[in-house]
């Protein structure tokens, strides 16, 4: 009996009032935040808004087995954010997810189909000789190309626009063929030359070879010089095919613009050299012609492959005095050789700074030695994103409904602290997430909605959790405002711990995981953290402050505090209710 | 909700209360057979694994009037493959190619568009390469690995190491139930199927937790004493969070199934659904687990340690003691190990009366109490 006078006191309810502030100036700050960045509302992912999501994955090169590393991946992301702004598309992202898988969402709005080419396509840079060189349709006309043609012209802009990007020409340049340029060769010089060479490296390509008997000595010859003459480079499935499967050490053929940026087609001899062979490429202005120009430097053994090349270049007669610059199968330039050159070599041409800088990158970076898979492609229209959104969005409307029933109904009274304590949790949630879409680029798609949704229950845990307990110490026949404060520390443990646990399981599922499970794993561990916030700076000292009122202090049948009603142990002096929680005579204290 | 409070008050107080830990040997025979059940299902029936780990597209139309039936067959014949189709709530269609290239896809959702009369940017596709899924699956392997092992050391640390022994086991528990139940069921499993079922981790600890701190703090010097077990100490432990643990996972079924709810009615299949029906197999388990499974097992594991073993004997004996001179045993759960730091006076309290304690009587300073009124 000694004991009770100094009480809990010294466990004081500190001051609830500072905390509440505090919150409700973060809150404030938030949403001011928000209508000062002008986004009122999160940025929605590509599910939701309706686009492009392209998920892809690097694989080693054979033989390059480290090649999956923070740089490459980097360097890869910058190519391919490269290519798909070069498409015109604002707000594309491309970012690396796990360690190696990139996502590509393109936003709604824009030729989706073009969007994926684009960034399918891997880089991979090799230097060839040029041995033919031939206008981009089919020479002698054997086959029927006409579908073709007529699916190109039905979308005209798109093999412009994909020239631009490749950067290997000017479509407006209309220049007289320069280093760069090779629109001195005419179509005819197709049939001209069948290059029996290098048959030797040839003969594994045997296997390749078309059964149809031609007259060559050679098959592989024959079938490249078959391949050649049908090939249609306005054709964008077989320019894109056309390389598919090539060794550098075979001969290919391959399509490029020239400098009026019409298709042209090549036949190409095994690499000389390859993208890795490349040290440094820059765009720069030649002091003395002012034009812009790209510098290559090349690695030592690059550099002695270089020399080597450009010597038996320079000797032959056009075109064969090209070396191509062959990036993912496609001829992004073919300059010609005049000299030999060795460490370090400059391409001139009608170059404009864009599509001297382009070159320069596709140099620098084609050294890349990853290729990239396209695991997932997924296109949403907004119709039908928005629709999902408005059935997520339902359901959490739902889900929010039936916690506040249950709340209520279980905990009467004390629900109105949980229900705003869920208020203020929904408030600082959507707050964040919006500020977070442009802090780091954060995007609510459907599985952070679903996150968002579970998180309800999280919340409302936590609140469970500590009330049970002031439940517990009112049994124990304390008072509201003791039990309050006596059974917060212990609250506060358990769901420090839980939520440690939530949390953990989903920073681990951030970190390891890619795509949509990312999101998820986001928008848990967020709302874990403010559920930590909410209950420490708001619920508990909100629940000090309710304990001061009457409604709650006293116990009214309704506060959900009920100390009869809970069964609470009878004190000592009030030997007539000892017998335990039926109702029995009603003490007109706790009424 | 009174009837519901009281129950809360005599669970919490102990007079009644289900002996989960002494029946848990029936409980484990029921996990025990689930699991089996489970591991057969999966042996035998496999799991319906969804277009993301054999590749293939899915395409998903606005609202239209071709018929489900139609629709297989257009989209075969643009396909060369088998189509699945099913009606959406919606009333759009999803339609399901397998062994769908990226290159076909675009043309499949040309051929539709046209066959259906709906524009073809309204059609939505989702496509994806055979090793997508293997890739996805692989990742939430290693997460779950990492997750365990990072949940072991801290609960380890934070508990003991049989409590973060039998945590493990009751997660292992939960997802191998819920692989079972998709096994047997059917089950599409898909993205967001993965999605839910590595939530189940956190959350099925999250019930885990709360009754293994309850039962922590309970078992705070029960050396001291002898008048419990650790066994009954876990029990009361279980029964004292009874409630707290059907409201945690009521609340947190709630939004699920709301989910679950909106997702299927709404939008027919699909990454709401997925994930709301994982989530709502995986919870339940866990609820049911952290309740029968994880709480029983730490009591086991804990009564091999030596100073547990002895405590038993010293309360069978004095218990035994008592009987011999006819004190009523059944005083025996209530009360004041709840709290062993306070000094409780267990003045007679007749059995089935809880011991009235003299603290809280004055602590109570509370507005509604009388301060004349002295014993």
């Amino acid at each position: 009996m000694a004991a009770p006078k100094k009480g809990r006191r010294q466990s004081a309810p500190g001051k609830p009032g500072r905390s509440l502030a505090f919150i409700l100036i973060a809150l404030v700050a938030l949403t001011g935040g928000m209508f000062l960045s002008g986004n009122t509302t999160p940025r929605l992912g590509i599910d939701l808004a309706g686009g492009t999501s392209i998920t892809l994955q690097a694989k080693n090169e054979p033989g390059q087995k480290n090649a999956i590393n923070p740089t490459n991946m980097n360097t890869a992301v910058s190519i391919i954010n490269n290519r798909v702004n070069g498409l015109g598309v604002s707000e594309a992202e491309v970012q690396t997810q796990g360690e190696d898988n990139i996502i590509v969402n393109i936003p709604k709005g824009t030729n989706e189909k073009q969007a994926r080419e684009q960034v399918g396509t891997t880089a991979q840079l090799y230097f060839r000789p040029v041995l033919t060189v031939a206008s981009g349709e089919p020479t002698p006309e054997p086959s029927a190309s006409s579908s073709g043609k007529d699916k190109d012209k039905a979308d005209p802009d798109k093999a412009t626009e994909k020239g631009d990007d490749k950067a290997s020409s000017t479509p407006t340049a209309s220049d007289s063929p320069t280093s760069q340029g090779r629109a001195v060769t005419d179509g005819l010089k197709a049939d001209a030359t069948p290059t029996p060479k290098a048959s030797d490296k040839a003969s594994d390509k045997d296997d390749k070879a078309s059964p149809t008997p031609t007259p060559s000595a050679d098959p592989a010859t024959a079938a490249l010089q078959k391949k050649f003459t049908e090939l249609d480079c306005t054709d964008k499935a077989q320019r894109g095919k056309v390389g598919d499967g090539i060794k550098p050490s075979e001969q290919t053929v391959a399509c490029g613009k020239n400098n009026a940026g019409q298709w042209e087609k090549y036949v190409l001899g095994p690499a000389e050299l390859n993208g890795k062979d490349v040290d440094d490429a820059k765009a720069t202005i030649n002091q003395q012609s002012g034009a812009w120009v790209v510098n290559m430097d090349f690695t030592s053994g690059g550099s002695k492959k270089f020399s080597k090349t450009t010597s038996k270049l320079s000797q032959q007669q056009p075109p064969m005095n090209q070396f191509a610059i062959v990036l993912d199968g496609e001829v992004a330039s073919a300059p010609s050789v005049n000299t030999t050159l060795s460490a370090n070599a400059e391409i001139s041409g009608s170059f404009t700074q864009e599509s001297a800088q382009d070159l320069a990158n596709i140099l620098s970076y084609g050294a890349l030695p990853l290729t990239f898979q396209e695991q997932s492609v997924t296109t949403v229209s907004p119709a039908l994103g928005g629709e999902q959104l408005h059935a997520g969005l339902i359901a959490g409307a739902i889900g929010l409904a039936l916690v506040i029933i249950y709340l209520v109904v279980y905990y009467r009274g004390l629900s109105l602290i949980a229900i705003a304590s869920l208020l203020v949790s929904a408030a600082l949630t959507y707050t964040l997430m919006t500020l977070l879409g442009p802090a780091i680029s954060f995007t609510l798609n459907l599985p952070a909605v679903c996150g968002a949704i579970v998180a309800i229950g999280i919340t409302a845990d936590s609140f469970i959790v500590f009330f049970e307990r002031v439940r517990d110490e009112i049994r124990e026949g304390r008072t509201l405002r003791p039990a309050v404060e006596r059974a917060w520390p212990r609250a506060r443990r358990t769901i420090l711990v839980s939520d440690f646990v939530s949390f953990l399981a989903a920073a681990v599922l951030f970190i390891v995981t890619v795509g949509k499970v990312q999101g998820f794993a986001f928008t848990l561990g967020l709302t874990t953290l403010l559920d930590v916030v909410v209950v420490f700076f708001f619920t508990k000292p909100l629940m000090t402050l309710m304990a001061r009122k009457k409604f709650f202090a006293n116990g009214h049948k309704w506060s959900g505090l009920d100390p009869q009603r809970l069964g609470a142990k009878p004190p000592l002096r009030r030997t007539r209710r000892a017998t335990g929680s039926a109702a029995g005579p009603v003490d007109p204290k706790e009424a | 909700m009174s009837k519901l409070g009281s129950l809360g008050a005599r669970l919490y107080r102990g007079e009644v209360g289900y002996d989960f830990v002494g029946k848990r040997k029936i409980w484990y025979g029921i996990s025990i057979l689930i699991t089996i059940t489970a591991i057969v299902g999966l042996a035998v029936r496999g799991l319906n694994m969804g277009i993301e780990f054999e590749g293939g597209a899915v395409f998903t139309t606005p609202k239209t009037s071709v018929s489900v039936a139609q629709a297989e067959k257009y989209a075969e014949e643009a396909s060369g493959h088998d189509a699945v189709v099913q009606e959406l709530g919606s009333g759009g269609l999803r339609i399901q190619v397998a062994g769908v290239d990226t290159a076909k896809s675009d043309q499949i959702k040309a051929d539709l568009a046209k066959d259906m009369d709906l524009k073809a940017n309204t059609i939505n596709a989702d496509l994806v390469g055979p090793s997508w899924g293997e890739q996805i699956s692989k990742k939430a392997w290693t997460g779950l690995v990492i997750f365990m092992v990072l949940v072991v050391i801290y609960l380890a640390i934070a508990f003991e190491w049989r409590m973060a022994l039998a945590a493990l086991i009751a997660l292992i528990h939960d997802i191998t139930i819920t692989v079972g139940v998709y096994a047997l069921v059917g089950f599409e499993v898909t993205q967001g199927t993965i999605i839910g079922l590595l939530t189940i981790l956190g959350y099925s600890l999250y019930d885990t937790v709360v009754v293994f701190d309850s039962l922590k703090e309970q078992s705070k010097d029960l050396t001291k004493q002898t008048r419990w077990t650790y066994s009954e100490v876990a029990n009361r432990s279980i029964n004292s969070t009874l409630v707290r643990s059907i409201n945690t996972t009521v609340v947190a079924l709630l939004p699920v199934a709301g989910l679950l709810f909106i997702g299927g009615g709404f939008l027919g299949a699909g990454m709401l659904n997925d994930i709301s029906l994982s989530l709502f197999v995986g919870l339940a388990a866990g609820a049911y687990s952290s309740i029968f499974i994880a709480t029983p097992l730490v009591a086991d594991l804990k009564e091999t340690e030596p100073q547990m073993k002895a405590l038993k004997k010293r309360v069978l004996a004095k218990r035994a003691a008592a009987a011999a001179k006819g004190e009523s045993v059944e005083s025996a759960p209530q009360d004041e190990d709840d709290e062993p730091q306070d000094d409780v006076d267990q003045d007679a309290a007749p059995a089935g009366v809880v011991g009235p304690r003299t603290q809280p009587a004055s602590r109570g300073r509370g507005r509604g109490r009388p301060s004349g009124k002295r014993r």
